[in-house]
């Protein structure tokens, strides 16, 4: 293990391009998903799962709660890594 | 040339017993020929007696049976049915995979620990009474500390005392659970057991603290991540996966199941936001993916109980894989805290890949073994009107994703360059990681070989439009929360520190109860030894003052004339004895 050298080579990521292209891939994909629901013919088992856009939505809103949610435990539940290491 | 009637645990404890006394090569063949040649007796020798139907209630095969009388009983080793089978099979592929990993490693205690660890869960799921499965149910908790205590650190010894207490426990309510079980019913038999009776609910407590139930789930949180980077593996694959067999045998189609495995599902994801520690992410992870399994066992079904042990072989596959990524970069780095990892990809390219492949397999994404199995449970779980429970699941499904599948590659593979720069994995640790990936793809694109081994028969097939659209706009929508989040600048970063949880009543609350109470009881000592001392005094100071202290006897005496008399007090007692 060393760290960094000067004249080491550039990484895929490196280029902050490469990133660009990623994630304008992915929005793309993410479009043709939710696209995808006025297409496809689906069978659903639930009135919900039929609503348009459901499952989109659901991840979505359920991941921006869940780490919002996440964030604000941290102020109750976050100690000191060597919380438990020493007497108080 | 096969002795169908043997019991699997057997070849793994003589094995730990020639891992003793052998070295270098030799030990490395033992370590290896153990599971390959036990899976294969197991694969091509033992068939299932009963082929199990589409019933709730599980049909008791015991024809293949290796029996021996303990105090007159007869304790069943061999009970064969397509459940123990499937669990059976899973253990010794989980235990090629776990034994390839730590090939490299020097240490005689981790390799007797892990194969009497791996045998142990053998004999658990092919015991056919609740006496042999108490025996190997203490014999996992005995073995795996060990793994444990491997690392050698303060931190692990701890972690592993805890882990043993809870453990034992566990053992001590199963043997209780047991002993009142045969009282009411006179059987052992170890079939359907339910939530009638008080034997069964000590059971059920019991397959709950091995399940990690939640509020009984702190000793998997607190002793994994502190094992060794090879023992962790092994952990991962047995203790909770013999606690789910044992809850499908015993307590399929109990409605609490449902509830108790929804709440599973959702809490850990908070903390596993939240954790800096890449493992014990994992372990949070790990509750998570239980608790769909124990969501499938609730409900009772043939298709959810076949999505229940089917997930829990994935499972072992894909976060095994995980593990033996996180520790393949724990043995490289030395440190498996996000906030100090970064960028090692650069690096660290094929352990990457594999890792990117389990996160996959465990976000249930289509064409990962996941998938497969997961779908099977919410499928049920809607079929049979679990309508908000299933949106629990559904949103334990997109944050599973959300801290496993991306957080743990991300923040240790890529996110900002940490400046670490590292070497690959050890070759060993490559192929073993190699071989989960494959059978993570395999079972995924395949899933028909696995879904042939499930213990119920039920049509079922996941890749149709319907699941695979719904499955992928969750996850990418979970992936552009994620981006979005980041992006914002809203997304927590990785700190060191530690959260506290349940387990802060055990490791704070009651130690500092107890030193209150110490305290308190000193000073009542205190006060106790004033006073007497004051009475004490007082009568001294009335003694003195009377005529008696004036007499000479009352006086001080030296220590040595006092000895002196007593010798001729006890001098003359000799004589007297002697003489009349």
């Amino acid at each position: 293990m060393s760290n960094i050298q000067k004249d080491e080579k550039t990484y895929l990521f490196d280029n902050p391009r490469n990133v660009s292209r990623l994630l304008l891939g992915f929005y793309v994909i993410c479009g043709v998903l939710f696209l995808a629901d006025f297409v496809a013919h689906r069978h659903t088992t639930h009135p919900w799962e039929g609503i348009t856009g459901f499952y989109a939505f659901y991840g979505f809103v359920a991941c921006v709660v869940l780490v919002l949610i996440a964030k604000e435990m941290r102020k109750v539940f976050m100690r000191k890594e060597d919380y438990y290491d020493v007497d108080e | 040339m096969w002795m169908s009637d043997l019991p699997p645990f057997i070849p793994f404890y003589i094995a730990a017993l020639l891992v003793l006394v052998t070295r270098g090569w030799t030990r490395n063949i033992v370590l290896l020929a153990t599971p390959i040649l036990g899976g294969l007796h197991l694969w091509f020798g033992v068939q299932p007696y009963v082929p199990m139907v589409a019933t709730d209630a599980l049909v008791s095969a015991k024809e293949l049976s290796f029996q021996l009388t303990m105090l007159g009983y007869q304790l069943e080793f061999m009970r064969v049915d397509k459940l123990s089978l499937l669990f059976g099979y899973l253990f010794h592929i989980a235990s090629i995979i776990a034994i390839i990993y730590a090939l490299h490693v020097r240490d005689t205690t981790q390799h007797v620990a892990a194969l009497l660890y791996a045998g142990s869960a053998l004999g658990a799921v092919f015991a056919g009474d609740l006496i042999t499965l108490f025996i190997f149910w203490e014999g996992l908790a005995l073995s795996s500390v060990f793994l444990i205590w491997a690392r050698r650190s303060e931190r692990a010894i701890r972690a592993g005392i805890r882990y043993l207490i809870l453990q034992v426990m566990s053992g001590v309510l199963l043997l209780a659970g047991a002993l009142i079980h045969f009282h009411q019913t006179g059987s052992l038999a170890f079939d359907f057991i339910g939530i009638e009776s008080t034997a069964g609910w000590l059971i059920l407590l019991a397959f709950g603290i091995k399940a990690a139930f939640p509020f009984l789930h702190t000793w998997l949180t607190d002793a994994y991540p502190e094992s060794t980077p090879t023992g962790t593996v092994f952990l991962s694959a047995f203790t909770t996966k013999v606690a789910v067999y044992a809850l499908a045998r015993g307590f399929p189609g109990t409605e609490l199941l449902v509830y108790i495995g929804a709440a599973m599902t959702c809490f850990p994801i908070f903390y596993a936001v939240i954790e800096n520690d890449l493992r014990r992410v994992l372990a949070y992870s790990m509750i998570n993916q239980v608790g769909f399994m124990v969501c499938g066992i609730g409900i009772g079904t043939a298709l959810a109980l076949n999505g229940a042990v089917a997930h829990a072989f994935n499972d072992v596959i894909f976060k095994g894989l995980l593990f033996m990524t996180m520790g393949a970069v724990l043995y490289r780095v030395g440190n498996i805290n996000g906030s100090d990892l970064g960028g090692l990809y650069k690096t660290m390219p094929k352990t990457a890949i594999l890792c990117i492949v389990g996160a996959s397999s465990i976000s249930a994404v289509p064409l990962f073994s996941g998938f497969v199995s997961k779908s099977m449970v919410m499928s049920a779980m809607l079929i049979e009107g679990y309508d908000y429970l299933w949106l629990m699941l559904l949103f334990a499904s997109a944050g599973v994703f959300h801290h496993a599948g991306i957080k743990i590659p991300y923040f240790a593979f890529f996110h900002h360059d940490s400046g670490i720069r590292t070497q690959e994995a050890p070759n060993n640790m490559l192929v073993a990681m190699t071989i989960a990936a494959i059978l993570c793809i395999f079972i995924g694109t395949q899933p028909q070989y696995l879904y042939a081994l499930l213990p119920w028969h039920v049509e079922y097939w996941p890749y149709d439009i319907t699941h695979v659209l719904a499955q992928l706009q969750l996850l990418f929508f979970s992936a552009l929360a994620f981006v979005w989040l980041n992006k914002k600048g809203l997304y927590p970063p990785e700190l060191r520190s530690v959260n506290i949880e349940v387990e802060w009543l055990y490791r704070k609350l009651l130690p500092a109860m107890g030193q209150t109470s110490v305290n308190r009881l000193q000073r009542l000592n205190q006060q106790i030894a004033a006073y007497t001392l004051t009475i004490w005094q007082s009568v001294k100071l009335a003694f003195q003052s009377s005529r008696v202290s004036q007499y000479h006897l009352a006086s001080s005496w030296p220590t040595g004339s006092m000895v002196l008399w007593i010798g001729v007090i006890l001098g003359g007692y000799l004589l007297m004895d002697v003489y009349f």
